[in-house]
C-alpha cells in the first residue's frame, strides 16, 4: 500500500441533512479508493459523544494519523473536531474538515446525483490535504493584567472604571486638559433632562479616586508595540510649551473610545455663530446664561446625509427635540420650529419625546434637499414638502444640527494599532453583528464615537461590553494562540523584506544573522495566519502553515480530478 | 448531448465569503453544481500561481471571493486579491485565455443570496464562454475525471 500517513475519513449523515440529498454509501465506497485511506465511517452525526468516541477510538486502534471529517462547517465545528484529536494524542491540525452539507447537500437539493458526485470530489481535496498537513505548535504568552483606555471621555471613564472595579489596573489617557469629553460642553441630556455637567463630575470624581485608574490628561499615544496580552505603550505629553515628558506602559488589552467632534458649518446657512450657530453653541448659551431669542428656527441634516458626508449622525433629532423643549421652558411663548428631512426618534422613549415635543407646540417642517430653506436676514424661507408651499419664518435666531464626524487624529491612532476605520474616518469594528466591540486584532477593543454617532445610552452600554470582552483577555495569565502562522525558510530567505511590507499586524521582520545578511523572522503570537506574506514572498522562502502552496495546491489539482 | 458543464475552482476567504457560501447552504439558496471550494484563511493568500494551475489542471472558470472593502478580517487582505487577479488577468490574456474565465467578488458572510447568485452567474458566463481552450486537447475521459458517471459533453 502506499506509504504516508495513516487517514481516516468520517462521513457524517447530519440525520437526514446530508443523507437525505447525498448518497453517503456511496461516497464512503468512494473514500475507500482514495491513496492513505485506511479507515472510513459513517455517522448518523459525528458531532455526537458518540461519533467524537470513533474518531478517539479510531485514532488509537486503527493508529490514525490524519482525521478528515466530511460534513458541516469548520466555522462551526472544527474546534470541537480537533479537541477530539487532541484528547486522543493527535495534533489538532493533523485534522481537516469536508463540508458536505451547507456547500453540498443544502444548495444542490433537487440533484442528488451531481451532489453526490461534488461530495466525492470535496473528499477528494480534504483527502489530498490531509495526507500534506503537519503538525503545528501553539503558543503560549502570559498575560499583563493592565489595561489601556485611549479617551477620557464618559465612554472611556465608564470602561476604565469597570475594569478597575474587576481589580485591573488601568492606564486612562485624554488628549484635552481634563477629563470628561463632549458631556462638558452639553446643557441637559435627553430625554431626561437631567445635567449633563453634573452626570460627568460625577464619574470623573470616581474615576480620579480610584487607586488602579492612573490617568494621563494632556497626553497622547505615540507609540504602540506587541501583541494581545503584552502591548508596549508610549504616551507623550501634548501640553504646550512641550515639555517632552514620556511614559512608557505595559498593558495586555487596549480599548479606543476616542470619540468624535461637532461637525462646524463654515459656509453653511449664513453660519456666523452669532445668530445662526450650531446646537452645541446653543446648549454652551444655555450653560452661560448667554440664551435670548423668542423666534427660533432650527434646521437638521446640515452637512448630513448628503452625498459627502451619506450618514445619519443619529443623535440630532432628538437632540432639537431636546432642545426645543428647553427653550420652551425658558420662554413659554417661544416659537420653535424644527426643519427636518425625516425625523428619527425610534424607539420606546424617544417616539413618546417626539410627541412631547408635538405637544408642546414645536412646529415641525418637512424639507427636501430638491428646495433647502435659505436663511436671509430677517426669515428663514422653506418649502414645506408637505403643505406644497414656501413659507418665511421671521427668526431671532437659527440653530443648525450638525453631525458627529470623526476626529481628526483617528487615522494616526489606528495606523499605529494597526485596526481599520471605515471611508468617514470612524472606527471599523471586526464584525457588526457577531463582533461589534472587537476590532479584528486581539486584544483591542472599541465602544462609543468613536465607532459612529450614538445615543448615551448605546454608548455607555458599549463601554461595559468592551470592558467585559477586554477582561476576558486581563483575567488569563496565560493565553494560547493559534498554530496557524507564517514560517520562514531562512536558508531561502535573501531579506528583500516584501513579508514586512505587506504584514499588517507587524508579525514578520528583518534580523542580521551576520554582517549584511538579513533574514525575515515572524513573531508567531502577532501572527495571523492570512498567508499575504506566503502570496508576496518571491523567493518561496515564507510558508502560510495549514494553508501552505502544496496543500492548496493539490487541493486545486484534486479538484479537478487529478 | 447534454449541455456542458463547467469546472470552476473557488477561493473563499475563511471569514467573509466562505460563511457566506455557509449562509446560502443554511438557507437553502439553490446553485449549480459547478463550483468547488477552497477555503483559505484570506483572499490575499490567493497566489496567480494558485490561479494558473487551476487553469492548467483544467479549471473552466476560476473565482476569488473575499470580503468587501474595508472588511477584509485582515485589513487589507482583499486589496491584495484585487491586485492578483488584476494581475493574473493580464497573465491569463497572453496565454490567449479569456480574461472572463476568472472574476473577483466581495462576497460577506450575511451575503447568502449572493453567495448562491455569484456562483449561478459564474457558471453562466463560463458556460457561454464555452469549455477552456487550455484542456480541449487535454484527455477529459470525464467531467470530474475520477467521475465514475457519464458525462455530458
Amino acid at each position: 500500500m502506499s506509504e504516508g500517513p495513516r487517514i481516516g475519513v468520517f462521513i457524517c449523515h447530519c440525520g437526514s441533512n446530508i443523507a437525505g440529498h447525498v448518497d453517503v454509501e456511496a461516497v464512503e465506497a468512494y473514500a475507500r479508493t482514495l491513496p492513505g485511506v485506511v479507515f472510513v465511517q459513517r455517522n448518523l452525526y459525528t458531532c455526537s459523544d458518540a461519533g467524537l468516541s470513533e474518531i478517539k477510538r479510531a485514532i488509537a486502534e486503527e493508529g490514525l494519523e490524519r482525521v478528515v471529517v466530511a460534513a458541516c462547517t469548520p466555522r462551526t465545528h472544527e474546534p470541537l473536531f480537533q479537541e477530539a484529536c487532541r484528547e486522543a494524542g493527535l495534533n489538532p491540525y493533523l485534522f481537516e474538515f469536508v463540508n458536505i452539507r451547507d456547500q453540498c447537500s443544502w444548495v444542490h437539493m433537487q440533484e442528488p446525483e451531481a451532489a453526490t458526485e461534488k461530495a466525492k470530489d470535496l473528499v477528494r481535496m480534504g483527502v489530498v490535504k490531509a495526507r500534506l498537513l503537519e503538525p503545528l505548535e501553539e503558543q503560549e504568552v502570559e498575560v499583563e493584567p493592565a489595561a489601556l483606555v485611549v479617551g477620557g471621555g464618559m465612554i472611556g471613564m465608564t470602561a476604565a472604571l469597570n475594569l478597575a472595579e474587576r481589580g485591573f489596573a488601568v492606564r486612562l489617557v485624554e488628549r484635552g486638559p481634563r477629563l470628561g469629553g463632549l458631556l462638558l460642553r452639553l446643557d441637559k441630556l435627553y430625554p431626561t433632562h437631567e445635567d449633563a455637567r453634573a452626570l460627568v463630575a460625577k464619574r470623573v470624581a470616581e474615576v480620579e479616586a480610584h487607586d488602579r485608574i492612573e490617568v494621563f490628561t494632556s497626553s497622547v499615544v505615540s507609540e504602540i508595540k506587541g501583541f494581545v496580552g503584552n502591548y508596549e505603550v508610549k504616551i507623550t505629553s501634548n501640553r504646550q510649551p512641550a515639555t517632552g515628558n514620556q511614559h512608557s506602559l505595559r498593558v495586555g488589552a487596549i480599548i479606543v473610545a476616542t470619540g468624535a467632534r461637532v461637525f462646524k458649518p463654515e459656509g453653511l446657512y449664513g453660519y456666523d455663530g452669532q445668530r445662526v450657530i450650531t446646537q452645541f453653541e446653543l446648549e454652551e448659551r444655555f450653560r452661560t446664561g448667554g440664551f435670548d431669542a423668542e423666534r427660533v428656527v432650527m434646521i437638521q441634516c446640515v452637512g448630513a446625509r448628503i452625498p459627502e458626508r451619506p450618514y445619519c449622525s443619529r443623535i440630532c433629532c432628538t437632540t432639537a427635540i431636546k432642545n426645543a423643549l428647553q427653550i420652551r421652558e425658558r420662554q413659554p411663548h417661544a416659537q420653535v420650529y424644527i426643519l427636518y428631512r425625516d425625523t428619527e426618534t425610534q424607539g420606546t422613549r424617544y417616539e413618546a419625546y417626539y410627541t412631547r415635543a408635538r405637544e408642546a407646540g414645536i412646529q415641525f417642517i418637512r424639507y427636501s434637499l430638491r428646495h433647502p430653506p435659505e436663511v436671509t436676514d430677517e426669515r428663514v424661507v422653506v418649502y414645506d414638502e408637505l403643505l406644497g408651499a414656501r413659507l418665511g419664518i421671521p427668526y431671532d435666531l437659527v440653530v443648525l444640527s450638525t453631525p458627529l464626524v470623526a476626529c481628526e487624529d483617528a487615522r494616526e491612532l489606528a495606523q499605529m494599532l494597526k485596526v481599520p476605520v471605515d471611508e468617514h474616518g470612524f472606527f471599523l469594528e471586526a464584525h457588526v453583528k457577531l463582533r461589534p466591540l472587537d476590532f479584528a486584532t486581539d486584544g483591542i477593543y472599541v465602544a462609543g464615537t468613536a465607532r459612529w454617532p450614538a445615543h448615551l445610552e448605546e454608548t455607555i452600554t458599549q463601554a461595559y461590553g468592551a470592558a467585559a470582552r477586554a477582561a476576558t483577555i486581563l483575567s488569563k495569565d496565560r493565553i494560547t494562540s493559534s498554530g496557524v502562522v507564517a514560517r520562514v525558510d531562512e536558508a531561502l530567505c535573501r531579506g528583500c523584506s516584501r513579508c514586512v511590507e505587506v504584514c499588517e499586524f507587524g508579525a514578520p521582520s528583518l534580523i542580521e544573522t551576520a554582517p549584511g545578511m538579513k533574514v525575515a523572522r515572524v513573531n508567531p503570537v502577532m501572527c495571523k495566519g492570512c498567508g499575504a506574506c506566503a502570496a508576496a514572498c518571491p523567493t518561496g522562502a515564507m510558508t502560510a502553515m495549514h494553508f501552505t502552496d502544496e496543500q492548496v495546491t493539490a487541493m486545486v489539482r484534486a479538484a479537478l480530478g487529478h | 448531448m447534454g449541455e456542458f458543464r463547467p469546472r470552476i475552482v473557488v477561493f473563499a476567504c475563511n471569514w467573509c465569503s466562505y460563511a457566506g457560501a455557509d449562509l446560502a447552504g443554511v438557507s437553502r439558496m439553490q446553485y449549480p453544481p459547478t463550483t468547488r471550494v477552497i477555503r483559505v484563511m484570506c483572499s490575499g493568500r490567493v497566489t496567480p500561481g494558485f490561479i494558473l494551475e487551476s487553469f492548467r489542471q483544467g479549471a473552466d472558470g476560476v473565482l476569488v471571493t473575499g470580503c468587501h472593502p474595508g472588511d477584509c478580517h485582515y485589513i487589507s487582505g482583499n486589496e491584495k486579491a484585487l491586485a492578483t487577479v488584476e494581475r493574473t488577468k493580464r497573465l491569463l490574456h497572453l496565454l490567449g485565455l479569456e480574461t472572463d474565465r476568472l472574476r473577483l467578488e466581495w462576497i460577506s458572510a450575511a451575503e447568502g443570496a449572493r453567495f448562491a447568485r455569484v456562483m449561478t452567474q459564474f457558471t453562466e458566463q463560463v458556460r457561454a464562454l464555452g469549455p477552456s481552450p487550455l484542456t480541449e486537447h487535454a484527455t477529459r475521459s470525464t467531467q470530474y475525471a475520477t467521475r465514475d458517471t457519464p458525462h455530458h459533453r
